[in-house]
């Protein structure tokens, strides 16, 4: 079983959280905190696997993460699950995003985490490994983008013309140019 | 208004969307919590509004600040608001908030019953995946109760995407609703050879979290599993399955026999490191799991080993991290194996990762040996002075502690070099392990006499140092001073400058130690002074008997210490002292209370005392209490009670003697057990309590029986068995009386310095057992809950709970959609009963044929055909043909069932919505999707039938028989029983209209008879009228409930129906009577209520009635079998060949039983019958006759 997949940037800001296991908001934090104090201080080039988060599991669970250029995604997993499978999980699971926003950064996450909850829940299902094919997941993503897309319609319009003008703030843009954490493109990534 | 509305909307869309937030957020860096306070606020604010759109809007906020811990509960109700949203796109938004913030408890879940069956139902498989998706976040008890049919369901729909869902939805299911399991078992079973491979996959998944828990519930699914293991391809599955395999092994070694090959050669050909090392794992598993030698055994490990070493040289740091993970493994078993490869685990102590480190530190103490262990901890201690972190350094600690003390020091030869280890761990600054290198220090000190005098001069110097005394004050290193002063004080003629150690002893530092560490220094204090005085008055030195009495003032601080314990031994002490002084010579005295050896006492040593036998724990001390008086009136009674409690736990020990055999176990886990946990002294904390009742003493205590138990027996036991047992008798004849055994009778390996190797002292005829450990299993696993067996045929009462349709309260209910669809879901139950027979044979079966899967040892040549070779096998030929037949015949209800799913789906949209409820009679109430929890209860009895029978593999038989017919109306009809409800039967009668004109007005008129009585509706009057009119060409159906006084005779309901006939021109009251036969059979309930209930009722001859009839019959036994079954309600019990048994009870509770013998040759069918009622058993006897001719 996965116990919850955290996704954190190199300053430990969480762009995504998900748990499995009912944790109350305040202990999430302290999970999203401990586990980011436990990964950050890893090298790049040690093992992918650590033991030994107080907060979440005990003994029978592992850490089980990867670092993408800004950003670390860390799965809980126990022990009935296969350490180098989750380590593909988390490859198919970048790569997928990789795709679904066209070359994936951070700020891809930042604003849209509804729509990397969705990605995952293709991947995921209540802990346990739902799918592994990434042709699966991107038709599934697919269809309910359509679908999404088909009950907006004209209605959505105006909606659309107002966020496009919201999005014509252009100091504010520069300004978002200038976040020191923008990431390097996807080219960056290392796979 | 209208344009109020447009302005909203306008207004509206210049709401923060989420992007906004977002942006907001990053904008407002410094002032972050005031500006997200601010956005709650306008969330509150939009909340109110009526546009499900701006909810939605609200509630995707709502979900980003919750990752941020903002506590969204007060949102629940929005959310749920925004999930039952028609819109996909909202829909998807409400789901995604709720698994983020709703979880079991949470108590507005209670509201989104029907909401979430709705979505589960819905068309658009996308609605019904979203439904899954999150169901699988926050599902609870109740939900999972509810909602289990509709996910049953959704396992045989046509959509594989949601089939995958469902099967994983199933697991959360079962851990919250554990009675879901078996009858939704085979049903998973099935899935797994399920023809979309991530449908299998899922299953795969599932039953590998279900075995996790409970492995033996699963062993049966082997021959499954095997079969998928040699023949998919697909990765993931594969590691699942071995992963599984790997934990069915260790239960059953036969497997793990089969395992080995196909294993081998998948390590050998796989190029996926995942799947290669999941492969090693299991066949590590596997050898571990067989004891006794194969052929290719050592080879396996070898290969193992081999392909590890290549892991761990790898220049990935994953792959070397798992492949040291498995190599300790191996470890446990196999050591000669590792110990080849020790290089390269000592390489790795160097690895730069920690991680690293840590695994190869586990394997460490694989690899020491007499000539290694002291460069090998050289090592570590300069690897303790590196490490930066606390944990690493404690593991370190631990670990160093660990490869000394394994086997009892069995690779430490220079002892001297081992305390000084120690005492140098002691320097170690926040370690958690103090009391680790506290029990060490005592343990070698105890164990190896001739290094006590160097023992005790250390110790002397650490209570004289002060580093420990002035270490934070949460360290715990200080805890090494109760060993310090303890050994300083037991071993005191050891002790070069007894008056320094007093001194440095009393110490106002002290103060600051914990009290129990306190207790022990004044103890100690009184130990070593009373025998130094003792040699000083001996020697005559009057000068240090001053310095000692000098002390007093010092001790006299310990009075005011804050621990009871240490007052009170101080407080002792003073008086002691004081006649001391007084008295010379008292001394003398008082240090042969200190004399005697003490001895190591073995972990749990004292509940392993036994109860004498005098004590009688059952009879009451005082008077009984009243009976009103409950366990909390215990609580407050007086100390004799709670003892009694406690002790109550040991007479359950001790009366359950164990036998030879689990001795012989014991003994085996006992040894395992010492080798792996160095710290088996556990009890010499206790010593000085035991103390008292040392043997010179003994004679004043022998009259109370508990401490004659407590006399220091030491069962020094060396690792040879039969020795143990030879002095464990030798013990108990010398009536436990003996002094302890003397060194020298130890074995005389290590001739410098002997240690004392004995698992410590236990009470007399006691075992150390690892049976008596508490079990640490957590009550709150729900997978305790899942330990089920899965192979027991399922009972009648097990069944997925079906909402309760309201026709029988009402016992008038009319049913206008579907008719042909219940019809056949009708005949299925009824069918249910003679599948159940198969079942059960199947089940029993089953384990058989594991068995016998499991010892046909053949290689991975003939992979598949294993399964169902045996099958046939196993069968016999006319069995196998019928269970063809059932395989045949269930694969076409499995099409038809595909078939049917999607227009029931439609359907029953439809039968919601409001339109066609138009067309339906008025006074059926029907459901509006979710809104208010008043309407909890679905009457809709789509969901009844349609997943209640979805277990049935047999097509079902129509069993509507016909009532009567004319030219207008032709009527049929059927009759079930009601669970539970032992007076009553449901008659459905289903109304055609065969002529061209409209039938209206119909109205049943059925007079009752002595026995038999129509329920009705109040006003009623005489007749019952039927609230729908008939159009041409149509079909309707309606129940009515029979309340039936007596059930051991064949009856008729005699009744007339007459109806209005529209014509052209006119109507015309018409009609027809009819009658239902209600005969023996339809009172049958044909379950068994347990096994033997047929051996017992035969005996117990209240069978008195007796019926024997014969008919000559060409059809097949099994045939004319399944007919009587079926027809008459009866269960099978038992069939050998052409012999078989068949029983069946009344609904009020009237036994049935027949014997059929058939005669191949002469095709003769005799039918003998016993039971307690004549009438029935011979209408029963009637009746079958009559089916069969």
């Amino acid at each position: 079983m996965i116990k919850a997949i955290l996704v954190f940037n190199n300053h430990g800001k969480p762009r995504l959280s998900k748990f499995y296991q009912y944790f109350n908001e305040d202990m999430q934090q302290q999970i999203i905190k401990e586990t980011f104090q436990l990964v950050s201080k890893r090298d790049d080039n040690v093992c992918n696997f650590l033991e030994g988060g107080s907060l979440i599991g005990g003994s029978d669970y592992k850490l089980i993460y990867r670092h993408y250029a800004t950003l670390f995604f860390v799965f809980c997993v126990d022990s009935s699950e296969s350490e180098l499978g989750i380590l593909d999980l988390i490859q198919v699971f970048v790569e997928t995003l990789d795709k679904c926003f066209e070359n994936v950064c951070e700020l891809d996450l930042i604003f849209h985490v509804d729509k990397v909850h969705y990605i995952l829940n293709e991947l995921v299902m209540g802990g346990m490994v739902l799918e592994t094919n990434m042709t699966e997941i991107l038709t599934r993503i697919e269809d309910q983008n359509k679908l999404e897309k088909q009950e907006a319609g004209i209605t959505a319009a105006p909606a659309r013309a107002v966020s496009a003008v919201k999005n014509m703030n252009i100091p504010q843009q520069i300004k978002e140019m200038k976040l020191p954490d923008l990431p390097q493109a996807i080219k960056d990534l290392k796979f | 208004m209208a344009l109020r509305k447009v302005k909203g909307n306008l207004e509206r869309m210049f709401d923060k969307n989420l992007t906004d937030l977002v942006r907001g957020i990053r904008n407002n860096k410094e002032n972050e919590a005031k500006y997200i306070a601010q956005c709650i606020e306008e969330i509150k604010q939009e909340l109110r509004q009526d546009n499900v759109a701006v909810k939605a809007n609200a509630v995707a906020k709502l979900t980003y600040l919750e990752m941020f811990g903002y506590d969204i509960s007060w949102a629940g109700f929005n959310i749920i608001e925004v999930m039952s949203s028609a819109k996909f796109t909202y829909k998807r938004i409400g789901y995604l908030a709720a698994s983020q913030s709703f979880h079991a408890d949470t108590e507005l879940l209670m509201l989104t019953t029907n909401m979430i069956r709705k979505d589960l139902n819905s068309q658009n498989q996308y609605d019904a995946g979203l439904a899954l998706s999150g169901l699988s976040c926050f599902i609870s008890s109740d939900l999972a109760r509810d909602l289990v049919n509709d996910i049953m369901t959704l396992l045989t729909s046509t959509k594989p995407y949601l089939r995958k869902k469902a099967v994983l939805m199933m697991y959360k299911v079962f851990l919250r609703f554990p009675e879901a399991l078996r009858p939704a078992f085979p049903r998973l079973k099935e899935k797994l050879e399920d023809p979309d491979s991530g449908v299998q996959s899922a299953a795969v998944n599932v039953v590998c979290e279900l075995a996790r828990k409970n492995p033996k519930n699963y062993l049966s699914l082997a021959p499954v599993f095997f079969k998928l293991m040699t023949t998919s391809t697909n990765n993931w599955m594969l590691i699942k399955i071995i992963k599984l395999f790997g934990a069915l092994t260790p239960l059953e070694p036969r497997l793990g026999k089969k395992l080995i090959e196909p294993l081998t050669n998948l390590i050998h050909s796989t190029s996926a490191m995942s799947l290669l090392y999941e492969c090693i794992n299991t066949v590590i598993a596997v050898l571990i799991s067989i004891s006794s030698g194969m052929p290719n055994h050592s080879d396996s490990i070898q290969l193992c080993v081999q392909k590890l070493r290549i892991l761990i040289e790898d220049s990935d740091q994953n792959l070397k991290y798992l492949g040291l993970l498995a190599m300790s493994k191996i470890l446990k078993t196999h050591p000669k194996s590792v110990q080849a490869h020790k290089d390269l685990i000592m390489k790795c102590l160097d690895d730069k990762d920690e991680s690293i480190r840590l695994r190869a530190l586990d394997l460490l103490y694989g690899m020491v040996s007499k000539k290694n262990l002291m460069e090998i901890v050289k090592k570590l201690m300069v690897h303790m002075d590196k490490a930066e972190g606390t944990a690493y350094r404690d593991e370190l600690l631990s670990k160093i502690i660990q490869i000394c003390s394994q086997n009892n020091y069995q690779f430490v030869t220079y002892f001297e070099w081992y305390i000084s280890v120690l005492v140098e761990l002691t320097k170690m600054e926040g370690t958690k392990h103090g009391p680790l290198v506290a029990t060490q220090l005592l343990d070698v000190a105890i164990r190896v006499q001739a290094i006590r005098k160097y023992a005790v001069q250390q110790c002397a110097l650490l209570l004289e140092n002060s580093y420990l005394l002035t270490g934070q004050p949460r360290a715990t290193m200080s805890e090494v001073l109760y060993a310090a002063a303890w050994i300083c004080g037991e071993f005191s003629s050891e002790l070069e400058d007894p008056i320094t150690t007093l001194q440095s002893m009393l110490r106002s530092q002290a103060s600051s130690l914990p009290g129990h560490i306190q207790a022990v220094y004044v103890h100690n204090i009184l130990k070593l002074a009373t025998a130094t005085l003792y040699k000083a008055e001996k020697d005559g030195d009057t000068e240090t008997m001053e310095q000692i009495f000098a002390l007093k003032d010092k001790i006299a601080a310990f009075v005011c210490s804050g621990d009871l314990e240490v007052q009170e031994r101080s407080s002792s002490v003073l008086v002691l002292f004081e006649c001391l002084k007084e008295s010379p010579g008292l001394a003398e005295e008082l240090m042969e209370a200190f004399e005697g050896e003490l001895n190591p006492v073995a972990p749990k040593a004292q509940r392993k005392v036994p109860i004498p036998e005098d004590l009688d724990l059952d009879s009451w001390i005082n008077d009984p209490p009243s009976e009103s008086s409950d366990s909390e009136d215990l609580d407050m009674n007086d100390i004799f009670i709670k003892t009694e409690k406690v002790n109550d736990s040991y007479s359950k020990q001790e009366f359950n003697e164990p036998s030879a055999e689990e001795l012989q176990k014991r003994r085996e886990a006992r040894k395992l057990e010492q080798q792996n946990n160095p710290h088996y002294l556990k009890g010499t904390f206790k010593n000085s309590t035991s103390y008292h009742n040392s043997s010179n003493i003994y004679e004043e205590f022998e009259n109370i029986p508990v401490t004659e138990l407590d006399i220091p027996v030491s069962l020094k036991v060396t690792n040879n068995r039969k020795r143990y047992k030879i002095h464990g008798k030798k013990n108990k004849k010398t009536k436990k009386r003996e002094k302890p055994i003397s060194e020298d009778e130890q074995d005389n390996v290590y001739p410098v310095q002997v240690v004392n190797t004995g698992i410590g002292e236990l009470p007399p005829g006691a075992e150390l057992s690892d049976s008596d450990e508490y079990d640490h299993v957590d009550v709150n696993d729900p997978h305790r809950a899942l330990n089920i067996d899965l192979d027991l045929p399922l009972r009648d009462d097990e069944r997925l709970p079906v909402l309760e349709h309201r026709v029988i309260e009402n016992n008038l209910i009319q049913e206008t959609t579907e008719s042909k669809g219940k019809k056949k879901e009708k005949g299925h139950k009824k069918s249910k009963k003679k599948v159940k027979e198969v079942k059960e044979k199947r089940y029993n079966n089953q384990l058989e044929l594991t068995d016998m899967w499991l010892e046909n040892n053949t290689s991975t040549e003939n992979t598949q055909p294993p399964v169902t070779n045996e099958y046939t096998e196993v069968f016999s030929k006319k069995e196998s043909e019928w269970k063809d037949n059932k395989r045949k015949k269930s694969k076409n209800h499995e099409k038809h069932k595909k078939t049917d799913e999607d227009s029931k789906h439609r359907k029953s949209k439809k039968s919601k919505s409001k339109k066609e409820s138009l067309k339906k009679s008025s006074d059926y109430e029907e459901t509006a999707g979710i809104s208010t929890p008043s309407k909890e209860i679905l009457p809709d009895l789509r969901y009844n039938f349609a997943n209640s029978e979805n277990n049935t593999i047999s097509a079902p038989a129509t069993l509507y028989e016909e009532l009567a017919q004319n030219k207008v109306l032709s009527i049929t009809y059927e009759l079930k029983q009601i669970p539970h409800e032992s007076n009553k039967l449901v008659a459905s009668i289903f109304i055609t209209n065969n002529c061209q004109n409209l039938v209206k007005e119909l109205v049943f008129d059925v007079p009752d008879t002595s026995s038999l009585r129509l329920m009705r509706n109040i006003g009623d009057g005489f007749g019952i009228k039927l609230p729908f009119q008939l159009p041409p060409q149509t079909s309707k159906e309606t129940q009515f409930t029979v309340l039936i006084s007596d059930v051991t005779f064949a009856q008729r309901l005699r009744g007339t129906l007459t109806y209005m006939l529209e014509n052209k021109e006119s109507t015309l009251q018409e009609k027809l009577d009819f009658t239902m036969h209600l005969t023996c059979s339809k009172f049958m309930v044909g379950d068994l209520s347990h096994k033997d209930i047929l051996t017992e009722l035969l005996k117990s001859g209240q069978l008195v009635h007796k019926i024997r009839k014969e008919i000559v019959l060409s059809q097949d036994f099994d045939v004319i079998l399944n007919l009587i079954c079926c027809k008459c309600n009866l269960t099978l019990v038992e069939q050998i060949t052409d012999t078989a048994s068949l029983y069946g009870h009344s609904l009020k509770g009237h036994h049935v039983c027949l014997l059929l013998k058939y005669n191949k040759s002469s095709a003769n069918l005799i039918i003998e019958g016993k039971g307690d009622n004549n009438t029935l058993l011979s209408g029963i006897g009637e009746e079958i006759l009559r089916i069969l001719t």
